[in-house]
């Protein structure tokens, strides 16, 4: 099998011992979508820029479409089309450009380079737009435009990350329908970067979650929820108080994996809508008073939850107080 | 190599194309140096009664003071761009590319120096219509700003790397400030060094700013020594290369720090 990328325990530590990465491996099949889940501060980013010859990981090795990122930049730098966190158009100029700058440093001359920005510009829904000053465009369009940028030396592969925080719903929906587009392209490889569980589930069609520097858990987005086996059981109890809980769910057979966090009860079970009755009556009979309760086939979300060991929302409330 | 000088006009094209939008900023950057030399011609007109000063208009004097001055300035604030470009993820972009690092401050320095050349030649104009006598003619004045330009190429360099390390514009700003009216007065851009206190005289030796000033003089008005003006030369060159040098240290060092 040829891997268009391969990351191989890669490390990396900020100043004041932020470890943003903490042994990170993972492989990406040529021609795929593939998917880094995880929470914000998880170490996403730090993984792309390192891939993408940015920045350098303290240790570890990584290639991307064959050639190392450290010994073989300029290879690396020529193969990989990258769309960054935010913006990074030159607002002072047009799209077309901007375009033309990006094919410009890829070597790309004349009535080539001309008619390549043009085909993109079109692709993208820019055409009416090409000769307006960047400045003046919509949240939605700089994020075309930007991928546009990325792909006009035609790319091996091509890293996204985060490519729809910071959209509107609706233009998010646009967005992934741009890639779904891309992703049907012949043999280009797309590493895609997400906070989003649904675009996760949605886009890619391999996975790796990642928390706290590392791979958690990896395969299909089916393949995942279909290891979890069962429906989860979501509580929301009327007080916290953790200990007591688990006790009262503890001796039940059939519910598995129980976890409290603050007032949030999860817990898995082969038939949830058969296990909810006795879960409450168990809880009852433990003293513990219930809010509501909700059963759901199982998501992306629970994956998270049984490797990560917290929820995503906790994960990302967690990372949104130690941010930098 | 000549892939790097291609990148860099790309790079050159991109910032003037920029700057062209704004006619103000145009504008405003074409008048400055004219202020600057009426507003110190006038202020400074009797300097020239000092007994021991050798220049008999203290205009012609001053041309060299205020074209270095203006490139030094212009230079110094280059590093302000630098940040908004980082804050705006525009380098971040660039540096996974195929682009060379020096291509990228290059970019920006040809562009000053373009700037740095209108500025100049509206001055040397204007000390002409004011009586000024250039001894040695086309030659002497194109010594004089290619001595500006390599200040201005060097100053440059150093305010991109200076911009990459600290990352804040108003840490830049802070800097920049504290740094160039000093290096301006401690020169003979404005005032004959052997009309000054020992002390500058000795500092403004160490001072690139003074190099410029000095060796521009020699060349293009008064009491041309042709091995002074190459020392100087010789000198800014040296300290485009250390500050090119220092530049892409930066580069590598902002790339280990994200």
């Amino acid at each position: 099998m040829i891997h268009a990328i391969e990351a191989d325990g890669l490390v990396k530590t900020y100043p004041g011992d932020v470890r943003a990465l903490d042994g990170l491996s993972f492989a990406v099949e040529e021609g795929t979508v593939f998917g880094l889940l995880g929470p914000n501060g998880a170490g996403k980013s730090t993984a792309v820029k390192i891939l993408t010859t940015l920045s350098r990981a303290d240790s570890g090795r990584a290639t991307v479409a064959g050639f190392d990122v450290v010994r073989e930049q300029a290879r690396v730098r020529r193969s990989i089309g990258t769309v960054q966190q935010g913006s990074t158009v030159d607002r002072e100029a047009t799209g077309r450009e901007n375009l033309r700058l990006q094919g410009q440093v890829y070597g790309l001359r004349g009535r080539e380079l001309e008619g390549r920005a043009s085909e993109l510009l079109e692709r993208f829904g820019l055409a009416d737009a090409a000769d307006r000053i960047a400045r003046g465009y919509s949240g939605g369009m700089e994020r075309r435009l930007v991928v546009a940028m990325a792909l006009i030396h035609r790319p091996s592969v091509l890293f996204l990350d985060e490519p729809t925080t910071g959209l509107d719903p609706e233009v998010r929906a646009d967005m992934w329908t741009e890639i779904s587009r891309l992703a049907n392209e012949q043999g280009l490889t797309i590493l895609l970067t997400t906070h989003y569980l649904e675009e996760a589930d949605n886009l890619a069609s391999q996975l790796a979650i990642v928390d706290r520097g590392h791979v958690v858990a990896e395969g299909t987005p089916e393949g995942l929820k279909a290891d979890l086996r069962g429906d989860a059981i979501h509580v929301e109890l009327a007080q916290s108080d953790g200990a007591d809980v688990g006790a009262a769910l503890d001796s039940l057979t059939g519910i598995r994996e129980i976890t409290v966090d603050g007032r949030s009860l999860h817990a898995r079970a082969d038939d949830g809508a058969r296990a909810v009755p006795v879960v409450l009556q168990a809880l009852e009979a433990g003293g513990v008073r219930v809010a509501s309760v909700s059963v759901a086939r199982p998501s992306l979300d629970d994956v998270y939850l049984r490797h990560a060991g917290r929820t995503f929302d906790k994960a990302e409330a967690e990372a949104g107080e130690v941010k930098r | 190599m000549t892939i790097t000088l291609r990148d860099s006009w790309y790079m050159t094209v991109r910032h003037l194309r920029a700057l062209w939008r704004q006619p103000a900023w145009i504008a405003v950057t074409l008048v400055q140096p004219i202020i600057w030399l009426l507003l110190y011609g006038a202020l400074f007109k009797r300097v020239v009664q000092i007994p021991g000063f050798q220049s008999g208009s203290y205009i012609q004097f001053l041309v060299p003071g205020v074209i270095v001055m203006t490139a030094f300035f212009g230079a110094g604030w280059g590093g302000m761009p630098v940040i908004d470009d980082l804050n705006r993820g525009v380098i971040d972009r660039f540096l996974t590319t195929p682009v060379h690092r020096v291509a990228l401050v290059s970019g920006r320095i040809v562009q000053g120096s373009i700037g740095v050349l209108a500025q100049s030649l509206i001055i040397v104009v204007l000390a002409l219509i004011t009586g000024a006598h250039f001894r040695n003619g086309v030659g002497g004045v194109a010594i004089m700003l290619f001595l500006a330009v390599l200040l201005a190429a060097a100053t440059t360099a150093w305010s991109y790397g200076v911009a990459l390390y600290v990352r804040k514009e108003e840490t830049l700003i802070a800097l920049m400030q504290f740094l160039l009216l000093p290096l301006t007065f401690l020169s003979g851009a404005f005032m004959q060094l052997s009309l000054v206190p020992g002390w500058i005289r000795h500092v403004a030796d160490f001072n690139p700013l003074n190099w410029a000033v000095e060796g521009g003089r020699s060349a293009a008005l008064e009491h041309t020594d042709w091995g002074f003006v190459a020392s100087r030369t010789g000198f800014l060159l040296a300290l485009l290369a250390v500050a090119l040098w220092f530049a892409v240290r930066a580069f590598a060092n902002y790339q280990r720090s994200i």
